[in-house]
């Protein structure tokens, strides 16, 4: 059998969500180290024996194996989850008690309060989507670091101080507590955060960043599994996840290069993605509320239904853009709505709206707010006010495929001009 | 063709490289695949072997059998192969593939002693 895509990677998170559940969180380095030993167990007798047919339950069957060598080896001397721990003192009922903690169900559930843990308020919202990068996605310190362009040494610190203070929680949040509905937000936001990581960021190879993208989404999905999780606004970030990542393929060009939405050849982008969007974004539309995750996943509904730039129906768009300015305004979301609203009125207006953004000073580091500039001028006509915007752009640029795709778009306007 | 053991030595720091993180797990088992697989279709292999337990017994006498591998043994034994080759040289050159390598391992070659008679 072929050893499948990520398989350690995504065990991992699985294996450690058992273990944690006999062991309990403060014994979340041993629930580590026994994952890596039933990895290095699978390396020496899967490469002589060869992949086995289920190789999830062969990896569950050895650390299961592992965690009841170590209850009995060690129930004395350490305490191990206040939630089991009478179970595991008597032979009658170690067993079964980790038998449960394995079984799909707990997994998923087990996996559902360790994202609440690692989305504790008081640890800053990097360390938290770090947390759930490591412990639920099994990024080690160094993907993680390439994954968010830090050094690994500040990822390790992170990861290092995230895990001190779950570790000091006696136990896993509890998703019948009463801070679930504000914790809930903060596990929507990290997600969120993980998946703007993978699908804005300027970091990292493409690879990595659609890996990103869609272990968030994997994540949401679980959330979605659940009852008490799921609901319109959960739905809601599902989608927007889907419709974004559905144009992941066609996000960087054939050279590697980002391509704008614009340039995107819609024919490539992921059609299972797009409609399961489109049914999370009718889950979504059952409650009262309409949260930013609702709009976002509405504006990417409507690029998603849209046959071409032409076609696209950028006046409902620049009515969700108003919504989210009244909901939660940013420079970046007036930028976003007054690039709508040049695509529909004409670049005269856009350069207006542009010029007119409140807060645009924030603006002035962002290389797409001086890209921006540089289209309308571009379509009105004035290639070298356009060339202007864009080598400024370029200069602000915060990864080399940014800073190619700004040039060429610079020297786009240099042809046109002569031409 | 002569028959050679492999045997495969890690140091607790070629284990780590090779399985610090679920990812870096995952290439490894990829890149041990690849190789055996490698000498088995060019017909180099003739028993993928075993892998070895860390721990053991070291008897050297009644009285003395202590636990082993040694803990302050600077490289373990984790495994071994059966290949076949036509010569020492052969045999070497075949085990240059070997994953192990990559990670601060090594593999031992030694030549299965042909008993003529």
């Amino acid at each position: 059998m072929e050893l499948s895509e990520h398989l350690f990677r995504r065990e991992s998170g699985r294996l450690i969500a058992a273990l944690t559940r006999i062991f309990g969180v403060h014994n979340l380095g041993l629930a580590e180290d026994v994952v890596q030993d039933a990895f290095c167990r699978a390396l020496e007798v899967w490469k002589v024996r060869g992949v086995p047919e289920n190789p999830s339950g062969w990896l569950m069957a050895v650390a299961r194996n592992r965690a009841l060598d170590i209850i009995r080896r060690e129930r004395t001397a350490r305490m191990f989850a206040p939630e089991v721990a009478r179970a595991l003192e008597s032979e009658w009922t170690l067993r079964p008690t980790v038998d449960e903690a394995f079984a799909t169900s707990t997994i998923r559930d087990e996996q559902l309060r360790m994202m609440f843990s690692c989305c504790h308020p008081r640890l800053p919202r990097e360390t938290q989507v770090a947390l759930v990068l490591n412990i639920l996605c099994g990024f080690g310190a160094s993907e993680a670091a390439n994954a968010f362009l830090t050094g690994r040494a500040a990822m390790e610190k992170r990861l290092a101080r995230g895990k001190k203070a779950l570790a000091n929680a006696s136990r896993l949040f509890d998703l019948q507590d009463a801070e679930f509905g504000s914790r809930l937000s903060a596990v929507r936001h990290a997600l969120y955060l993980l998946f703007n990581e993978g699908y804005h960021s300027a970091s990292g190879g493409a690879a990595v960043r659609s890996e990103l993208c869609l272990e968030a989404l994997r994540l949401t999905r679980l959330l979605l599994m659940a009852p008490l999780t799921a609901g319109p606004e959960t739905s809601a970030l599902a989608a927007l996840m889907c419709l974004h990542a559905a144009r992941l393929p066609t996000r960087v060009d054939a050279a590697g290069d980002l391509s704008p939405l614009l340039a995107q050849d819609r024919s490539r982008w992921d059609r299972s993605l797009i409609d399961e969007g489109r049914r999370w974004l009718e889950h979504a539309a059952t409650g009262p509320d309409v949260s930013m995750y609702h709009l976002e996943a509405a504006i990417a509904a409507v690029h998603a239904e849209a046959p071409s730039v032409e076609q696209t129906d950028w006046r409902a768009i620049v009515r969700l853009y108003d919504l989210m300015m009244a909901i939660s305004p940013s420079p970046v979301v007036a930028l976003n709505r007054a690039i709508a609203i040049g695509q529909c009125e004409g670049p005269e207006s856009g350069l207006q709206v542009l010029r007119s953004i409140a807060d645009a000073g924030r603006l002035r580091t962002y290389p797409f707010y001086a890209a921006a500039l540089g289209e309308f001028e571009l379509r009105r006509g004035d290639a070298r006010a356009a060339r202007e915007h864009f080598v400024a752009a370029a200069a602000l640029a915060r990864s080399p495929s940014e800073r190619r795709f700004l040039d060429r778009r610079a020297q786009d306007c240099g042809s046109q001009s002569i031409a | 063709m002569s028959q050679f053991l492999y045997l495969y030595r890690m140091t607790p720091t070629s284990r780590q490289n090779a399985m610090g993180t679920p990812e870096a797990a995952q290439q490894s088992m990829q890149k041990w695949m690849t190789w055996l697989a490698d000498l088995e279709t060019r017909g180099h292999l003739k028993d993928r072997g075993q892998p070895l337990e860390q721990g053991g017994k070291v008897v050297k006498g009644p009285k003395a059998v202590s636990d082993g591998p040694y803990a302050e043994a600077k490289d373990v034994i984790g495994g071994y192969s059966i290949v076949e080759a036509r010569d020492i040289d052969q045999a070497v050159e075949l085990s240059q593939g070997c994953p192990i390598l990559g990670g601060g391992g090594s593999v031992e070659v030694r030549p299965v002693m042909k008993m003529d008679y």
